[in-house]
């Protein structure tokens, strides 16, 4: 069981809360205790819009132990629109193929369950394809 | 300062070893570089190790390791750095020894994978990803490295048949290693014909998960017994360095900035340019952390690591031999054995003892070791001192 490290997260993983660094302007995800750019202390929260583009991607067929329910899956490097990169799952495409550079927008979806069926289940953030506006 | 010289070596046959537990398995190595050594007593032991905690529910290797060698009242610990551990444990061995503290080191780098298997390897080689960022999406070390492979092969029109040249090198030299898991060269058929694990990388871009420990010993070259039966090697660069944890915090995700930073380091304190060395040792965990490395150190300009593969210029006698003997991709991923093992390969090579595998006139090895996907880089430089 590990409660307190999924909730302690739960602002990141439901709702991309991330920094802005007040001394750079530097957009920060997921949050930090230095901002990577400038080096100074970050510390004001920043939400992002969930926006962004398929960096690169690839297909698990053979899950590590707590997803190997969920297997296949696809796995992305996903380049959020106001800059930092993140790793997260991709999810909705059906039969549409997933393509380098593909606008996707963030979802809230299951992760993984926490060992057996009376464990917490994991939630957090995956990306599909972005509907257009 | 001083010379910090290879006094023993040692390593066990890299397999499926079910039959053996982790403490064996260190031992029968450090059994061999003791005697390699002419019989020194250490006085302390590094060990190298990844996983141990996860895969045996076993932590505390220093003590155990010592105890069961019989060498119980030396100071005894465990350096961790994922993937990079065995060359992080040689480096510490290295400090201790160029410091003067120690006078006698015993480095050992064991990593004992089959004691678990299936979707639990995967999960532990995970944990050494960021945890609550990488991990928590269900991802893996292989699927990130299918992440960087695609993104390349997109960036630099990569044909889908570029990185066969790393496992057909591997394969050949791992045919002329008795301690290889694999001693059998492959056709370039069969990395086009192989199973797609993570598209686009294929079963033959993958290092196989192994069992396996090696040994060193090291001390300063004046204390060496007048009458020590080997080559003299030494270690004249040493060097480690760290980058972000999170494969996405990279600045540039093509680009292994510590491999090159620690590299450069190792190379400028061992004095030597990039063409003075005589072999490579990657840490071809996966085809595109091999292709990525030969960049950063300076082999290749960004993006062209893999036509070095290709154009056969990393072999025996090509322009700079990699994986000499087998590679990770053929001798096997020994987690953090694997810094090790390579010290103990390049040591063999510059003794002139690498048989088939010899590369001609070896005078200057560089061997480097990663941590993921170069969060943490690792790099040595091995030296023959001409008798």
């Amino acid at each position: 069981m590990e409660i307190p490290r999924h909730w302690r997260l739960k602002q990141q993983r439901y709702s991309l809360v991330g920094e802005v660094c007040p001394h750079c302007n530097h957009k920060i995800f997921p949050p930090r205790d230095v901002c990577p750019n400038c080096g100074d202390e970050a510390k004001e929260l920043y939400t992002f819009s969930g926006k962004g583009e398929v960096y690169s991607y690839t297909t698990i067929y053979e899950a590590p132990s707590g997803y190997d329910a969920n297997a296949p899956y696809t796995v992305a490097l996903v380049k959020l629109k106001e800059g930092p990169m993140i790793t997260a799952q991709l999810t909705d495409f059906g039969d549409q193929p997933v393509e380098i550079g593909m606008p996707v927008e963030m979802v809230t979806r299951r992760m993984r369950n926490d060992g057996d069926e009376r464990g917490i289940i994991v939630y957090g953030y995956k990306f599909r394809p972005a509907v257009a506006a | 300062m001083t010379d910090v010289v290879i006094a023993g070596i040692g390593q066990t046959e890299v397999g499926e070893h079910w039959n053996i537990s982790l403490r064996q398995l260190a031992f029968a190595a450090i059994k061999d570089a003791v005697k390699d050594s002419g019989g020194l007593k250490p006085q302390a032991l590094f060990v190298g190790n990844m996983l141990a905690p996860n895969l045996s529910n076993q932590a505390h290797l220093g003590a155990l390791i010592a105890d069961n060698a019989g060498l119980t009242g030396i100071e005894a610990i465990t350096i961790e750095a994922a993937g990079a551990s065995g060359g992080a444990a040689v480096r510490q061995g290295y400090l201790a020894i160029a410091s003067g503290m120690v006078d006698v080191a015993l480095v050992v780098g064991v990593e004992k994978f089959t004691d678990q298997v299936g979707s639990g390897i995967d999960a532990a080689l995970a944990t050494t990803s960021d945890s609550d960022f990488e991990a928590v999406q269900g991802m893996t070390l292989t699927a990130q490295a299918a992440l960087l492979m695609r993104r390349y092969m997109h960036e630099y029109q990569v044909p889908a048949d570029g990185f066969a040249g790393f496992a057909i090198t591997a394969h050949a030299n791992g045919a002329g290693n008795k301690f290889a898991m694999f001693q059998k060269a492959i056709k370039p058929e069969t990395y086009i014909k192989a199973e797609m694990v993570s598209e686009p990388l294929n079963l033959y871009d993958i290092a196989p998960n192994a069992d396996g420990a090696a040994a060193l010993i090291l001390t300063r070259r004046e204390l060496l017994p007048t009458n020590f039966a080997h080559p003299l090697v030494k270690i004249s660069g040493s060097a480690s360095a760290s980058d972000t944890l999170a494969l996405h915090d990279r600045k540039d995700l093509l680009y292994f900035d510590v491999a090159q930073l620690s590299a450069g380091k190792a190379m400028k304190q061992a004095g030597i340019m990039l063409d003075q060395i005589s072999f490579f040792e990657y840490h071809d965990m996966f085809s595109i952390y091999a292709a990525l490395q030969l960049e950063a150190v300076g082999f290749a300009i960004k993006g062209q690591g893999w036509k070095l593969a290709a154009e056969d210029k990393i072999s025996l006698r090509g322009k700079i031999p990699c994986a000499t003997m087998g590679g990770l991709k053929a001798r096997g991923f020994t987690g953090g054995a694997t810094g090790v093992y390579q010290a103990v390969e390049a040591a063999t090579q510059l003794r002139g003892q690498a048989g088939a595998n010899q590369v001609a006139g070896a005078k200057y090895g560089l061997i480097q070791c990663l941590g993921g996907p170069a969060s943490t880089a690792v790099s040595h430089v091995f030296e023959k001192i001409q008798a």
